[in-house]
């Protein structure tokens, strides 16, 4: 009998060109590249000037998304890009796309978006590939069975040229989360409560499998926004096994596999999932039906709290260098120790990003403020993950929604996620973000993030102040 | 890339936990399609006052400080995103090897591949080395590469881990892109019987 193996494994030796010795990393085959504006211009220069290659175009998509406006177009129908440094950045992506022959959703066409939110979209991700990108957030894609992480820009220069990368494989930890969560307790509050009890340095080294009853119940939208986050959590990669829900969600989509292809990947996926008896070197465990919908309170996606919970106290602090983080993080925030977050007033709120941009998260926060309107003094920007997600929240009327509610209807892209447009939260300002992460000035320099869920994000738009959503359901 | 055999230097301490990749480098400085002039966005939240003045209280700042190229973080350093433009900036400041209980697993990669060498610690070396400078501005240490050692000022030294491939690169100045290439036999042996029902260019 073959040992049994995890997901993990299975995509792992799959991918093997050359496996580790003691003395060198393994040869990883890539199955699928994407790139963007930010992380890929040096590694174009570095191939260039060594007269090398781009291997596999036909494995290869950029999109433009990090430092694209997502203001309203234009009467020609452009999205006018007016940050000059911007402007450099997208032209010089063109260049690139053209002169190696990497196809490229352009700026405002139809597929542009976010790129861990088009890969999805296309039918570019799928089980048991192998998938990278000059981006953290890679590991979204790991929510179909795919080892997908993020990597640096001379990985990527490796990976232009090669289609290869060198690397040691990771170790593996189970997350499992068992039972059913509540009304108004989403996929976000599942991965920030895991994150503020196993901290933002818990999964370093490791690559988790996220398993269990909960999980298994989640659409392929909701398991991507879990993976997204396992990032925060430190792991490499965040990967959930194959099932009838993610070939349902993957068959029939752009670049998947059509017919007799599509009948035989099947049969290659459904062999992925961890066998029965696999081990793995560490375990987590969460209890969905005890989460609450949870929101952050500091400066690193690990300080989070029940929404019906108080801010912790220096006392609760595990040791000196924790009580000084947390003393730093609430001076940021201007918030107080032991304090309920609940009723807090907040000024701006974020709805969009890599992890709540889709179109079940635009569904639900539309959902949840029809009929009500934005409470007075908040600004709310509705940013759609894609232009196809754009495009769909408008036929269903979404959109109207949320401007008759007095929320902002923008364009695709990563937006006040990251602040790299001219979409920021002031200085002082307090955000409820759908976005992952709250560092310091992430938003905009002097920006204060209190991370949660599209329902929490919507119940403090519409009283101004933070909302447990479950009040308002 | 060159050769590191043993990096000597003076330490400046920066004692906090998970400093992550936007503190390193903030998003407003990645809109470049170059690696330079990021040593001047390193930590500009901390080392700049809002009208642009360098803020004196930043530990960078200080006199003392200047000339250091030996960091000495807190744990999980460089948590967050993927930017290369992270160690790119340390390295364009001047710092040759940061020290740290632990860093986060995609920083410390990229850190490796440009030669800013990533210097793991137990947390009691960690402390007292923050002591260190914090009772002698003009602490230096040695690092070795091939003992996998930091050597401090009293001759103690504490030993590190560090993977046998990544040392053996920095040491002989190894480019691993041109490596990778070597293997191109393997890659097409390997495209040959593994087809991929994907094609982007459709
Ligand atoms: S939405 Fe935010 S986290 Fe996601 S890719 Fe864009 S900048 Fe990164």
């Amino acid at each position: 009998m073959t040992t049994p193996k995890t997901l993990f494994e299975k995509v792992w030796d799959a991918h093997q060109v050359c496996p580790e010795t003691p003395d060198t990393p393994a040869v990883l085959y890539i199955d699928l590249h994407l790139i963007h504006e930010v992380t890929s211009p040096q590694a174009f220069t570095e191939i260039r000037e060594r007269g090398l290659k781009v291997r596999r175009p036909d494995r290869t998509m950029a999109t433009m998304d990090h430092s694209t406006p997502t203001t309203p177009r234009n009467a020609q129908g452009i999205i006018p890009v007016t940050d000059p440094q911007a402007i450099a950045q997208l032209n010089q992506l063109r260049t690139n796309c053209a002169e190696f022959g990497i196809p490229l959703f352009e700026l405002g066409s139809d597929k542009q978006g976010i790129v861990h939110v088009i890969g999805p979209e296309q039918g570019l991700t799928q089980p048991g590939m192998t998938i990278v990108c000059g981006d953290s957030h890679t590991s979204t894609h790991g929510a179909f069975g795919a080892l997908a992480f993020g990597i640096g820009t001379s990985e990527v220069g490796h990976v232009l040229a090669s289609q290869c990368l060198l690397q040691r494989k990771a170790q593996t930890c189970a997350v499992r989360v068992d039972g059913r969560l509540g009304p108004g307790v989403t996929a976000k509050d599942i991965i920030l409560a895991l994150i503020a009890k196993y901290g933002v340095g818990g999964g370093t080294g490791y690559v988790f499998e996220f398993m269990g009853e909960a999980i298994r119940a989640l659409s392929m939208e909701e398991r991507m926004t879990i993976c997204n986050m396992s990032i925060e959590g430190g792991a490499r990669a965040g990967m959930i096994a194959p099932d009838e829900t993610t070939f349902e969600y993957v068959a029939g989509r752009p670049f998947a596999p059509q017919g007799a292809a599509f009948e035989s990947a099947l049969a290659r996926w459904r062999s992925l999932p961890s066998d029965e008896g696999a081990t793995f070197d560490h375990e987590m465990r969460l209890a969905a039906d005890e989460l609450v919908p949870m929101i952050t309170y500091g400066t690193n996606p690990g300080m989070g709290i029940p929404i019906t919970g108080t801010i912790p106290t220096l006392d609760e602090m595990g040791d000196a260098s924790a009580r000084v983080a947390l003393e730093k993080a609430l001076a940021y925030m201007n918030l107080e120790p032991g304090k309920p977050l609940l009723g807090h007033a907040i000024d701006v709120v974020f709805i969009g990003s890599c992890t709540n941009g889709r179109i079940s998260d635009l569904r639900q926060a539309a959902g949840l403020l029809k009929g009500r309107t934005v409470a007075e003094g908040v600004r709310v920007m509705v940013v759609p993950g894609s232009q196809q997600v754009r495009q769909q929240a408008e036929s269903e009327g979404l959109d109207v929604i949320f401007k008759a509610a007095g929320a902002e209807w923008r364009e695709a892209g990563c937006s006040a996620c990251l602040a790299m447009n001219s979409d920021v939260v002031p200085p002082g300002k307090y955000a409820v973000s759908t976005s992952n992460r709250n560092f310091v000035g992430r938003q905009g320099p002097g920006s204060r993030s209190l991370l949660a869920s599209p329902l929490t994000a919507i119940a403090a738009a519409v009283t101004g102040v933070v909302t447990d959503p479950r009040t308002l359901i | 890339m060159d050769s590191i055999k043993t990096i000597t230097g003076k330490v400046v301490a920066l004692p906090l936990e998970n400093v992550d990749t936007d503190q390193i480098i903030p998003a407003k400085y990645l809109s470049t399609t170059t690696k330079d002039g990021l040593g001047e966005g390193l930590f500009s939240t901390w080392r700049y006052n809002a009208d642009g003045t360098p803020n004196p209280d930043f530990v960078l700042n200080r006199t003392e400080s200047s000339g250091a190229t030996v960091l000495v973080a807190g744990r999980n350093f460089g948590s967050g995103s993927s930017r290369e433009h992270a160690p790119w900036a340390l390295q364009a400041y001047g710092f040759r090897a940061v020290i740290s209980p632990s860093f986060a697993d995609i920083f410390k990669s990229n850190a490796l591949k440009i030669g800013l060498l990533p210097v793991i610690v137990d947390a009691e070396s960690y402390y007292q080395l923050v002591s260190l400078c914090e009772e002698e501005p003009q602490t230096q240490v040695t690092i070795d590469l091939a003992s996998q050692t930091v050597t401090l000022p009293g001759g103690q030294q504490v030993g590190f881990p560090l993977d046998g491939f990544s040392k053996h690169c920095l040491i002989n100045g190894v480019d691993q892109l041109g490596f990778i290439m070597q293997q191109d036999a393997d890659i097409t042996a390997f495209e040959a019987t593994n087809p991929v029902a994907l094609n982007t260019q459709h």
